[in-house]
């Protein structure tokens, strides 16, 4: 909740550093607003009151989720964020899975035999995902994918023209969202991998490794349900940690890939100006962040009967 | 040093990132003597493919892609040094303070730091640059806010394991002032793991700068490698080098510095080395 508030407070502040007045950025682009609109945002943020008053009453809308209108879309902000809700937490959702899995078990091949040539070129592989940008990567899957073999679509979610209902539906979906999942997942299938191969090498040496050998079990059942176990949890903790990097990344890939999720919208607002609406994507963003982080406590503890919430 | 430098060596990584390094540097100070003038300017008729007159051909406006790639990479590395600078200098300066007084500047710090790790960075970036109006100075602000918390943690967890330790001790005994021991003595101690996450978060803002520019919020007046990428994304099909090239300069660089960072971390940690 601090952090919610903390966004709040912060987000105040940037729409005070804009240049224009507070009204203007409230409502969008200069000019584009109605004077009656204006008038009426003045009187609601109390824009000729003190600033402390001013930001008590900005919290107060805030939290209301009264995040105002957005006269580019002619929507209200919180109406249009809901509505790009889905695609973001369907791309985020996809990545985190494969990201992590594809990370753990290449993570894992590689210090099951430290040193080896599949151990270098895990490594390497992973090296270079980290060092790729987001964006480009995309553009060059679209280039091998898309348009040089023909064989996944380059954007959008769905395609919209041919009216595709259930199980068809979903196929289609899933065939746009292969491109997008798998750009934003090799650069964090990077960082597990070499954060699961750093744990599960550490683990190696541990004294009930040794307990687990001397009792005869084999190598493949020691690393399967013991070490496994052990080193998923910092790779966890770490994909906790990164969802608000995801979102980030998320703004590049889908506005490479015409996602239509938050990030797509972030990118249209700054084109259109909208900083109401950016700051409104930032403030939804960070509280969805904020309740996904929940979620992987309780995971945790699913994960380490140790610990206890 | 001479034992660094031999250590150092060892690592083929480490040598290898210095060698591209040291040729994108090159390349990067040379940019205004190998084509002067300003990138910006049309050279030849557009669409020229690469390895024609150009060497790496000509975009849509018929802009010489390989002057792009010279004084990008001038643009690259000035943003990546300069707000790496200033989030060490911040960040060690805060981190040194919370974990040498500890109390409310420690918690002060560590809720900020939360705060910055929970946050999604890059939003909070884009929205900086954005209300800011883009131009080199605002990126590198944005980048700087946003990658000095980390910076700060380490040094802070740095200062406490130093805190307690007895040449500290002594030198509060001998009653020199907090600030001598700070950066006379604590400081010196700890600088190695904060170089090499310096150099590794050069890398990082390389990655944020290009990001930005690819989604139009780069300085206007600069030419910059994820400019140039976000221009040609439309040639896609027809013109592939507009976007191959450039993208190719950001991971050969990125994963240069990388290499450096971790060459420099065996070296300065050999006790982490098997």
């Amino acid at each position: 909740m601090p952090v919610v508030f903390a966004i709040l407070v912060l987000n105040f502040l940037l729409l005070h550093l804009a240049p224009g007045d507070a009204a203007q950025v409230l409502a969008g682009e200069a000019g584009s607003a109605t004077p009656e609109y204006m008038a009426q945002l003045r009187q609601r943020f109390g824009l000729d009151r003190p600033l402390a008053l001013q930001l008590v009453l900005y919290l107060k809308n805030m939290l209301a989720l009264d995040l105002g209108f957005s006269f580019r879309h002619n929507l209200p902000v919180l109406a249009l964020i809901l509505g790009r809700l889905g695609p973001t937490l369907l791309l985020m959702g996809t990545t985190l899975v494969v990201s992590v899995v594809a990370g753990v078990a290449l993570g894992l091949l590689a210090a099951a035999r430290a040193g080896s040539w599949r151990d270098t070129l895990i490594s390497i592989l992973a090296l270079v995902s980290y060092a790729t940008p987001l964006f480009w990567v995309g553009l060059m899957l679209i280039v091998v994918f898309s348009l040089k073999l023909d064989w996944l679509p380059t954007s959008g979610m769905e395609t919209v023209a041919a009216f595709y209902e259930g199980w068809p539906r979903v196929v289609d979906i899933a065939r746009h969202l292969v491109l997008p999942a798998l750009t934003l997942s090799l650069f964090y299938m990077a960082l597990y991998v070499r954060l699961m191969r750093a744990a599960v090498l550490e683990q190696a040496g541990m004294d009930y490794v040794t307990t687990a050998r001397a009792k005869g079990l084999s190598e493949t059942r020691i690393t399967l349900s013991h070490v496994l176990r052990n080193a998923v949890l910092p790779v966890v903790t770490l994909a906790g940690v990164q969802v608000g990097s995801l979102l980030g990344g998320s703004v590049v890939v889908e506005s490479v890939f015409a996602w239509p999720g938050l990030g797509l919208l972030a990118f249209q607002s700054l084109f259109a100006r909208d900083f109401n609406l950016l700051l409104g994507i930032f403030f939804l963003s960070a509280c969805l962040v904020v309740v996904v982080n929940l979620m992987v406590d309780v995971l945790y503890t699913l994960l380490d009967p140790r610990i206890h919430a | 040093m001479k034992r660094f430098w031999r250590r150092f060596v060892r690592s083929r990584g480490g040598v290898l990132g210095v060698a591209i390094l040291a040729v994108v540097l090159a390349v990067a100070t040379a940019a205004p003597v190998l084509f002067p003038g300003s990138p910006f300017r049309r050279v030849d008729r557009p669409f020229a493919p690469p390895f024609g007159r150009q060497l790496f051909g000509t975009d849509v406006l018929g802009r010489d892609v390989a002057a792009g790639i010279a004084h990008g990479a001038r643009t690259s590395l000035t943003i990546g040094v300069l707000a790496t600078s200033v989030a060490v200098l911040v960040g060690t300066v805060m981190g040194a303070l919370a974990g040498y007084y500890g109390g409310w500047i420690d918690d002060l710090l560590m809720r900020t730091t939360e705060f910055f790790q929970t946050i999604p960075t890059f939003l909070f970036a884009i929205l900086l640059v954005a209300i800011l109006a883009p131009s080199v100075a605002s990126i590198v602000f944005a980048i700087a806010v946003v990658n000095w918390p980390a910076v700060a943690r380490l040094v802070r967890g740095e200062f406490l394991a130093m805190r307690g330790r007895e040449f500290v001790q002594a030198c509060v005994c001998l009653g020199m002032t907090d600030g001598r021991v700070i950066f006379r003595h604590i400081l010196p101690n700890c600088l190695s793991p904060i170089i090499v996450t310096g150099s590794l978060s050069v890398a990082t803002a390389i990655l944020i700068e290009s990001a930005l520019s690819f989604l139009g919020l780069g300085d206007p007046n600069v030419m910059s490698w994820g400019f140039m990428i976000g221009a040609g994304r439309t040639f896609l099909r027809s013109a592939w080098w507009l976007c191959t090239i450039p993208g190719a300069a950001i991971l050969l660089t990125v994963l240069a510095i990388n290499l450096l960072g971790e060459g420099l971390n065996d070296a300065l940690n050999p006790r982490l080395q098997r």
